[in-house]
C-alpha cells in the first residue's frame, strides 16, 4: 500500500514527472540543468551542486599549482595544507550550524586561543589530562552559553554579543596566560590521539565534518536548526523551541573552536599561544562556510561545502606561498572569492524564483 | 498506521448538526489577552461541541487569530479559563496543547521553505531511531497522506518554496489532519487557494465532519465559502463573541448584515455604502 511512487524518493536531482515545465523564456539553454534541479531537489540539489562546484575548484587549483611548482604535490606540502585547513574546517562546521539557525559567532577564534590555557590551568591543579580536557571544553562551552543567553535571552544581535565576547575572551586569555606562550602537553595516550599522530589534526577535522554533516542533514537538531533559521515564527508555531536550538548551536560552535585550539597547539606548534587563532582564523572559517554555500541569512547550508571551502583557502594560500606570491595577493583573492560566492548564491536563488514564476 | 488513526472514543458519532450531543471539546470562559496597550481579546466566552464545526467570523483585528493562538498554546491568556474535553487546561505551550489533541493550521502556514515536503509534514513530530530521522518512513507516509487527500504534488522531496500557494496550504492542512488531532483549529484555511484547491480542503472538512470524531474551529474572512460546512457560526467583535447561531438559523446574508451593522453603530466608516460593498465582496463565494 505504501510502496507506490517510493522509488522517486531517492534522487533529489531527478527531473520532475508532474509539474508543467517552465517557459522557454525563463529557461536559458545553459540554465536548463540548474532549473531542473531547482524544480525538484531545490536547495538540497543546489547545495549538492555547490559542494560539487567547490570540489571542482579544489581539484583545478591543485592541478594548476602542481603543474607550476613540483614542490606542491609532495606529501610534506600536503601536510602543511592539511594543518592550515583543519582548524578552519572544524570551526566552520560549528559556524555553519549557527549561520543556518540565523546567528553567527565572532568570538570563536578567541575561544580557540583561550581553551588550551584552561587545559593547562586544570593540569597545573593536578587534574589528569583527560579530565583537564573536559574542564577546558566546559570552559569553551561557557563562552557559548554566554553568547547564547545574551543573544536569545536578552535579545542582543549575535553580531554584537559575540563582538563583545571576542574582546572579553581575548582579554581573559592574555591574563591567564601572562601573555606568553606555554609548552603544550606532549605525553600520554590521549595527547597522542588528539594530535601526536602525523595526520591527527586533519583526521579530527574530517571526523567532525562527517558527524556535523550527519547532525545537520539527518537529525532533529539539524532539521530544527534549518527550520529556526528559515522561518523562526513558523518553527515556533510548530512547537520548536527555537531559543534552545540557537543556544545549542552557540555551545557547539564554541566547543568545536576550543577543541580545534587544543588540537592545533598539540599537533602543530607543540605550544599554546595566547595570540593563536584569533580573528583571522574566525573569518577564514566564516569565509569557508560562505564559499561552501551557506547562506548568511539562515535556513540553508552545508558542512561538507564549508570543509571544501576551507580546503580551497588552504590550497590557495599554500600555492601562492610556493609561487612566491605575497600574502597580500592572497587576501585580494580571498576577498574576491567571498564576494563572488555571495553573488553566485543570490543570483542562483533569483534564477530559481524566475524559473518558478515563468 | 491508518490515515485517521484516532477512531472515535466518545460513543456514537454526532450527526452533522448535532454538535452538542456528546459534551464539549472546548469551553472558553472570560478569556482576555492584551498586547501592551492593545486589547486583543476582551471577554471571550465560547463553546465547541464534540464533533462540531464552528465558523468563527469577524472583521480584521477583531481578535480571531489571537483567540486561535490562545487555544493552540502559542499565547497565554491574561485572564479566564479554558476547558478541554471538560477538564480545565492552562495551555502552557504549543507542545502542551498538542498533547491534549489540539492541532492548528496558522494563517502564515508555519511551513519551512528550505525543507522538503515530507519534513514539513512531520515538523516537530519526526519519527526517530536515535539519533537519526527515519526519512524513508516519513517519505512513505507523506506520499500516502497527499494521495489520500487528492493533493497533486509530484515529489515529497520538493522543497515547499517551489510549490504554489494552494499546494502549500494543502500541506499545512494535511499536517494538522494527519496528526491524530481531536480538535482542529484552522485559521483562514482557504486564504491562498484557487476554487479547485479550495474545494479539496472543503471536501476534507466535510469528510472529517461526517466522521464526527474531530471538532473544528474555522476562521474565514470570506465566510460565504465555509458557511456550508459549519454547524454553528460565532461572530467575534472587538474581542468579544457577540453572535452565536446555528447555521440552520442564519444565512450568509444575515451575517453580512450583522458585520455591516457594526460599522454603522460604531461609526468607523465614513462611507457606509463602500463598506457594505466591501463586506459583501468579502462574504461572496
Amino acid at each position: 500500500m505504501a510502496t507506490r511512487q517510493e522509488r522517486s524518493a531517492g534522487s533529489a536531482t531527478q527531473p520532475p514527472a508532474g509539474p508543467p515545465p517552465p517557459s522557454d523564456r525563463a529557461m536559458g539553454r545553459a540554465g536548463n540543468a540548474v532549473a531542473r534541479a531547482a524544480f525538484t531537489g531545490a536547495s538540497a540539489g543546489l547545495l549538492r551542486m555547490r559542494e560539487l562546484s567547490v570540489l571542482i575548484v579544489v581539484v583545478a587549483l591543485s592541478i594548476y599549482f602542481a603543474v607550476s611548482n613540483p614542490a606542491f604535490a609532495s606529501a610534506q606540502n600536503a601536510a602543511v595544507i592539511a594543518s592550515f585547513t583543519a582548524s578552519a574546517a572544524i570551526i566552520a562546521a560549528g559556524e555553519v550550524m549557527l549561520l543556518v539557525s540565523g546567528e553567527l559567532d565572532l568570538s570563536v577564534g578567541m575561544t580557540f586561543a583561550m581553551t588550551p590555557f584552561i587545559l593547562l590551568w586544570a593540569m597545573d591543579l593536578g587534574a589528569p589530562f583527560i579530565v583537564a580536557l573536559f574542564v577546558a571544553l566546559a570552559g569553551a562551552a561557557l563562552v557559548g552559553v554566554v553568547n547564547g543567553v545574551v543573544t536569545v535571552g536578552l535579545g542582543v544581535h549575535s553580531f554584537i554579543t559575540t563582538l563583545g565576547t571576542l574582546f572579553l575572551v581575548h582579554g581573559v586569555t592574555l591574563i591567564i596566560s601572562g601573555s606568553f606562550p606555554k609548552p603544550a602537553p606532549s605525553k600520554g595516550f590521549v595527547t597522542q590521539v588528539l594530535g601526536g599522530w602525523p595526520w591527527a589534526q586533519i583526521l579530527w577535522a574530517i571526523v567532525i565534518v562527517i558527524v556535523m554533516h550527519a547532525v545537520l542533514t539527518g537529525t532533529r537538531w539539524g532539521t530544527y536548526t534549518i527550520a529556526t533559521g528559515g522561518n523562526p515564527t513558523g518553527a515556533s508555531e510548530a512547537g520548536i523551541k527555537i531559543r534552545r536550538i540557537k543556544m545549542r548551536n552557540f555551545i557547539a560552535c564554541a566547543v568545536l573552536g576550543g577543541f580545534a585550539g587544543i588540537v592545533e597547539g598539540i599537533h602543530v606548534t607543540q605550544s599554546f599561544d595566547p595570540n593563536a587563532g584569533g580573528n583571522e582564523l574566525m573569518f577564514t572559517a566564516i569565509a569557508a562556510a560562505v564559499i561552501g554555500g551557506t547562506a548568511l541569512a539562515g535556513g540553508s547550508g552545508t558542512v561538507i561545502g564549508a570543509f571544501l571551502g576551507a580546503v580551497v583557502l588552504g590550497v590557495l594560500r599554500n600555492g601562492f606561498t610556493l609561487q612566491g606570491i605575497s600574502a597580500n595577493t592572497y587576501f585580494v583573492i580571498l576577498g574576491v572569492a567571498i564576494i563572488a560566492s555571495m553573488v553566485l548564491n543570490t543570483q542562483l536563488s533569483r534564477f530559481r524564483r524566475e524559473a518558478k514564476a515563468g | 498506521m491508518t490515515a485517521f488513526a484516532n477512531e472515535p472514543t466518545n460513543g456514537p458519532s454526532n450527526g452533522p448538526t448535532g454538535g452538542s450531543a456528546n459534551g464539549e471539546a472546548i469551553r472558553v470562559e472570560g478569556v482576555a489577552k492584551r498586547f501592551g496597550s492593545v486589547t486583543a481579546l476582551r471577554d471571550v466566552n465560547l463553546r465547541l461541541g464534540t464533533g462540531e464545526v464552528l465558523g468563527l467570523i469577524g472583521d480584521n483585528g477583531a481578535g480571531k487569530s489571537t483567540l486561535i493562538k490562545v487555544l493552540s498554546g502559542y499565547h497565554r491568556p491574561d485572564r479566564g479559563r479554558i476547558l478541554i474535553h471538560g477538564e480545565p487546561a492552562a495551555l502552557r505551550s504549543v507542545q502542551h496543547a498538542r498533547a491534549l489533541g489540539i492541532e492548528t493550521v496558522y494563517q502564515d502556514l508555519a511551513l519551512i521553505n528550505s525543507l522538503p515536503v515530507y519534513l514539513n509534514l512531520h515538523l516537530n513530530k519526526e519519527p526517530v531511531r536515535w539519533p537519526f530521522l527515519r526519512k524513508r518512513i516519513m517519505r512513505q507516509r507523506a506520499r500516502r497522506y497527499l494521495d489520500d487527500m487528492g493533493i497533486n504534488i509530484p515529489s515529497v522531496n520538493s522543497e515547499v518554496a517551489n510549490l504554489s500557494g494552494g499546494q502549500r496550504q494543502a500541506i499545512a492542512v494535511a499536517r494538522a489532519v494527519y496528526s491524530e488531532a481531536r480538535i482542529l483549529l484552522l485559521d483562514e484555511p482557504l486564504a491562498a487557494m484557487g476554487a479547485k484547491e479550495g474545494a479539496i480542503i472543503l471536501d476534507l472538512i466535510r469528510m472529517l465532519r461526517e466522521r464526527g470524531d474531530v471538532s473544528m474551529i474555522i476562521i474565514a474572512h470570506n465566510y460565504g465559502q465555509i458557511f456550508d460546512v459549519c454547524d454553528r457560526i460565532n461572530l467575534l467583535q472587538h474581542g468579544e463573541i457577540t453572535v452565536d447561531k446555528p447555521t440552520s438559523e442564519t444565512s450568509v446574508e444575515e451575517l453580512v448584515e450583522l458585520v455591516a451593522r457594526e460599522y454603522r453603530v460604531s461609526g468607523l466608516a465614513a462611507d457606509q455604502g463602500q463598506v457594505l460593498a466591501d463586506v459583501r465582496e468579502g462574504a461572496g463565494s
